[in-house]
């Protein structure tokens, strides 16, 4: 067992002109060999050095995938010290509490906004000028802010400040004066050394942050690797955060112990041209880009003209009843087999290769639940999509699909290594190499997450179904039970929701006394938008377009397809559509967007007790603050749309969206 | 490359932060019989953001016509000063062709896109760098040697404009595909690729809406601090040439009638009848 900045060490030796980073950098790939990756990495530990950082402490990083932000991480690891990830649009309040927390010195931050954000917060602790929680929180002890994009930072003349390239140039200097130092110092590091701090997701409280060790995450890896290999000659598309376990699991775990090629986008905007030109050949992602995916093809697909639209529903089909053989384990008959090849040729890679899949060998989604149909339109079009199961707690994953059993109900089998236990109140237990040290610096709270044995608690609820494959059903405190005794999840009834390209986010309640379900809706504003743009409907926000009745008519009908795919008792009886979207700066929703249902039952406590007693509409205040902090109050009525003596509209002019499901 | 930072500097004036760059005397434009500019003088300093404003008609795009060729003022003189690489230190514009103009560092954006729908972002941008190229029809159509050398460092500067102003996801789409407030963003990139010594741009916010007019606002601002490039920019918003100018001229029915800091220019009675009405009722 090694540590991370060791195993570079290593491909640096082995490989050393082989590409390790590509950034695409002014419309041009520009890679950077093992080489001069290792070598950049000893320059900034030695100017790290010089800012004081040493064993034990915790560097933060705040900003988006370059390749800046791995040399920050693998540095901070050579001199024993660990870095934490921070989401790059977090503000205040969150920022200031990873930061005390992890009583961080030295943050590497991307640009002039993160600067500015970082700088604010150190004057408002100077002037004792602390938002919340003053007392809680110990002191902000940043004394150093080093940036790698220095546009707009040429005014600066802070003292904290430093450039990134600068402190490489100290660094480079101070290595020629103490040969060998680095190596002792890389020497000392151990195994069980902190390598990384993730924040939690935090769907129910302030984030905490998970130490995870070289150990914890190399034992993943070798796991993970055991079942599904990944080769150096793989490519890596990373542009999710690597504050987030999933991206540094595959990027840095995975990367640097397989030796993978990663590449980083050249802009949010050119994500989905970037990840065509690589075709990369593993994915991770969180439900919504798989989402986001579909929901893309759905709606290219249906303004596409008749020709195309035959062509991929014809192809679809096949798609989808070889897939459904291909999950279990069976092949195609020759018949199935032959048309397969034409379907593929002519309506299914085509699509892969546009959504930049065309190279993907294997793809996962995780964090979050994936609704079946969207798992099953990426297996019908030939995308080998296998869900992930697994906390920050334990490296990100611990149960996964097998290529040759994926039911899309299930998240599969534990990996290697790993132990699984159902409570007999249905929580899920893990066991493995990869459970993390603990929380940082709140000992109390990892008692209550892992117990004596070394059993992770999950507070998931969930069971084995026959053929051993675990099949979670939600968070503990969020299953729910019909009035029949049926336990169930709302996200389950969410994913069916959601399935519509019109729905981005539902929150679903047991709709009191009246029994039945109700929603919360919001919808995604480029689909909805460009079906208003088809029915020559003219809008201005986003608040006037969804209070739109054509908008309502639209979204009966897709919850209506939903409910068909309901028992009874679970069906949505009536439904809201929000006049605004979920925001993480609003906390309704999560960095990594998951919805926070305890926001958003408080927050939203009227609408939802509207709902239960089916009144017709319900008013919400709206407080709008504008930049210059000058705030406007309006008062907005909802609609709320009632199914319960609804039917889809005979002869209705709109063509059917095509879709997955059956 | 290791840093981050910008290899090619946008501004090419020699002119010192402070000093005047640009001055206009007694200038007189007649169409005919119809005076559109009238004894205009006023002085634009490096280093600043200068708008010229005015109702319609008040001759405001005349008058950026005038500074780079295709008008020919009547009376009056208009002198840009540079710095001594280009030879003499100032240069009188007045009985200039545009090309000449172009050539001494006076780059502007037009009030309707005056782009080439078909080409792509990137062939406008490059067009910008046309005026810096020099060599033979046959080497560019072989591609071959010194051409193809100049080519790639030119679209080095290009592609820094690109990520100036967030144009990478565009970067091969043909502008005549592209939304209003983009085709815009692009007209100002091209502008900035002449590595001008001035930059005139007239209303470049015109038909935009409040988030477009926000972004472009910010792009004005970024060239003018990150680029270091003189801007004098003609613009109807009040509230935008308020918020982002150093010094504002007014120009009613061809006379300027103030000009001053935006506090001075704001508090000036003439200003507030020509501009805002009589009563001051807008």
């Amino acid at each position: 067992m090694s540590t991370f900045p060791q195993l570079l060490a290593k491909l640096a030796t082995d490989r050393p002109d082989e590409v390790a980073l590509q950034e695409k950098r002014y419309g041009i790939w520009k890679p950077m060999t093992w080489s001069s990756y290792d070598a950049r990495v000893r320059d900034f530990a030695h100017g790290l050095a010089s800012l004081g950082v040493e064993r034990g402490q915790v560097v933060a990083v705040l900003g988006d995938n370059r390749p800046e932000w791995l040399i920050a991480e693998l540095a901070a690891q050579t001199l024993g010290a660990a870095v934490v990830g921070i989401f790059p649009t977090s503000i205040n309040e969150e920022l200031r509490h990873i930061l005390t927390l992890a009583r961080v010195k030295v943050v590497v931050a991307e640009d002039q906004e993160q600067v500015d954000k970082l700088l604010r917060l150190r004057d408002d602790a100077t002037a004792g000028l602390d938002a919340t929680g003053a007392g809680e929180d110990p002191p902000l002890l940043v004394e150093t802010v080093i940036f790698y994009d220095p546009h707009g930072l040429e005014s600066y003349t802070d003292p904290c400040l430093r450039d990134f390239t600068t402190v490489e140039a100290v660094g480079r200097e101070l290595a020629a004066k103490r040969p060998g130092w680095l190596d002792s110092q890389l020497d000392e590091c151990s195994a069980e050394d902190i390598a990384i701090i993730c924040t939690t997701s935090g769907t129910t409280s302030r984030p905490k942050l998970g130490e995870l060790s070289h150990a914890n995450l190399l034992a993943m890896a070798e796991h993970l690797t055991a079942v599904d290999p990944i080769g150096a000659k793989d490519r890596y598309v990373s542009f999710l955060p690597f504050a987030w376990i999933g991206e540094q699991m595959l990027a840095v775990a995975c990367g640097l112990s397989r030796g993978l090629t990663i590449s980083f986008p050249e802009d949010a905007l050119t994500q989905k041209t970037d990840l065509r030109e690589i075709g990369p050949n593993v994915m991770f992602s969180p439900p919504r880009i798989w989402e986001s995916m579909l929901s893309e093809v759905q709606v290219r697909i249906d303004e596409a003209g008749w020709l195309k639209r035959s062509a991929f529903g014809w192809g679809y089909d096949v798609g989808d009843k070889v897939a459904g053989l291909r999950v279990k384990g069976q092949r195609p008959g020759l018949w199935l087999g032959l048309s397969y090849r034409l379907a593929d040729a002519v309506a299914l890679r085509p699509v892969r290769d546009q959504l930049g899949l065309a190279r993907i060998k294997r793809c996962y989604t995780g964090g979050a639940p994936l609704g079946p149909d969207v798992f099953r339109f990426f297996h019908a079009i030939g995308v080998n999509l296998k869900q992930i199961y697994g906390q920050t707690e334990i490296c990100g994953i611990a149960v996964v699909h097998r290529d040759d059993a994926i039911a899309f109900n299930t998240v599969g089998t534990p990996i290697p290594g790993t132990e699984l236990r159902i409570t007999d109140d249905g929580e899920i237990l893990l066991r493995s190499a990869s459970v993390f040290r603990g929380y940082h610096r709140q000992p109390e709270v990892t008692a209550e997450t892992v117990d004596a044995d070394g059993w992770l608690h999950t507070g998931d609820a969930g069971y084995l179904d026959e053929a051993g494959q675990l099949v979670v059903i939600d968070r503990a405190k969020d299953v729910l039970q019909t009035a029949d005794g049926t336990r169930f999840s709302s996200a389950f009834i969410e994913n069916k929701l959601k399935f519509s390209p019109y729905i981005e986010e539902a929150v679903t309640f047991a709709g009191g006394a009246h029994g039945g379900m109700t929603a919360l809706i919001t919808l995604d504003p480029l689909t909805v938008g460009s079906w208003a743009e088809h029915q020559h409907l003219s809008y201005t926000t986003y608040t006037d377009l969804v209070g739109k009745k054509d908008v309502y008519d639209l979204v009966a009908e897709e919850v209506d397809r939903a409910n068909q795919d309901l028992p009874e008792s679970i069906r949505i009886l009536r439904f809201v559509i929000l006049h605004k979207q979920f925001d993480p700066d609003d906390d309704e929703i999560t960095r990594t967007r998951k919805v926070r249902r305890s926001v958003i039952n408080q927050r939203y406590a009227d609408i939802i007790a509207a709902l239960d007693k089916g009144e017709p509409k319900v008013e919400v205040r709206s407080v709008v603050t504008y930049q210059d902090g000058s705030t406007v109050e309006r008062t907005i009525h909802l609609r709320i749309f009632d199914l319960t003596r609804y039917l889809v509209p005979a002869g209705h002019g709109r063509r059917p969206v095509w879709s997955g499901r059956r | 490359m290791l840093t981050r930072a910008y290899q090619h500097s946008l501004n090419s004036s020699g002119v010192l932060a402070g000093q005047p760059l640009l001055e206009v005397h007694d200038v007189t434009l007649r169409f005919g019989g119809v005076s559109a500019l009238t004894d205009v003088s006023f002085t634009v300093t490096q280093g600043h953001i200068h708008a010229v404003i005015g109702p319609n008609g008040a001759g405001k795009s005349s008058l950026l016509n005038c500074a780079s060729g295709l008008y020919h003022p009547q009376d009056g003189r208009i002198i840009l000063h540079t710095g001594a690489e280009r030879g003499a230190t100032s240069h009188e514009l007045t009985r200039l062709a545009p090309h000449r103009i172009a050539r001494l560092g006076v780059a502007r954006s037009f009030q309707n896109i005056e782009l080439f729908a078909h080409l792509t972002v990137l062939e406008n941008l490059m067009l910008g760098r046309h005026i810096h190229m020099s060599h033979s029809v046959a080497a560019s159509l072989l591609w071959f040697g010194p051409a193809r050398r100049q080519e790639i460092a030119h679209r080095g500067l290009v592609e820094e404009v690109i990520d100036l102003l967030a144009l990478q996801a565009y970067r091969h789409h043909a502008v005549g595909s592209l939304a209003y407030g983009i085709q815009k963003r692009v007209e100002l990139g091209r502008a900035l690729c002449i590595q001008p010594a001035l930059l005139l741009l007239d209303e470049p916010m015109a038909g935009m809406n409040a988030e477009e007019k926000e972004d472009m606002a910010r792009y004005i601002l970024d060239v003018h601090e990150l680029a270091g490039v003189t801007v004098v920019l003609i613009e109807h918003d009040m509230n935008v040439v308020m918020d982002i100018s150093d010094r504002v001229s007014v120009l009613d029915f061809g006379r300027l009638i103030a000009d001053g800091t935006p506090d001075e220019v704001k508090g000036s009675p003439a200003v507030i009848e020509a501009y805002l009405g009589a009563e001051g009722t807008a």
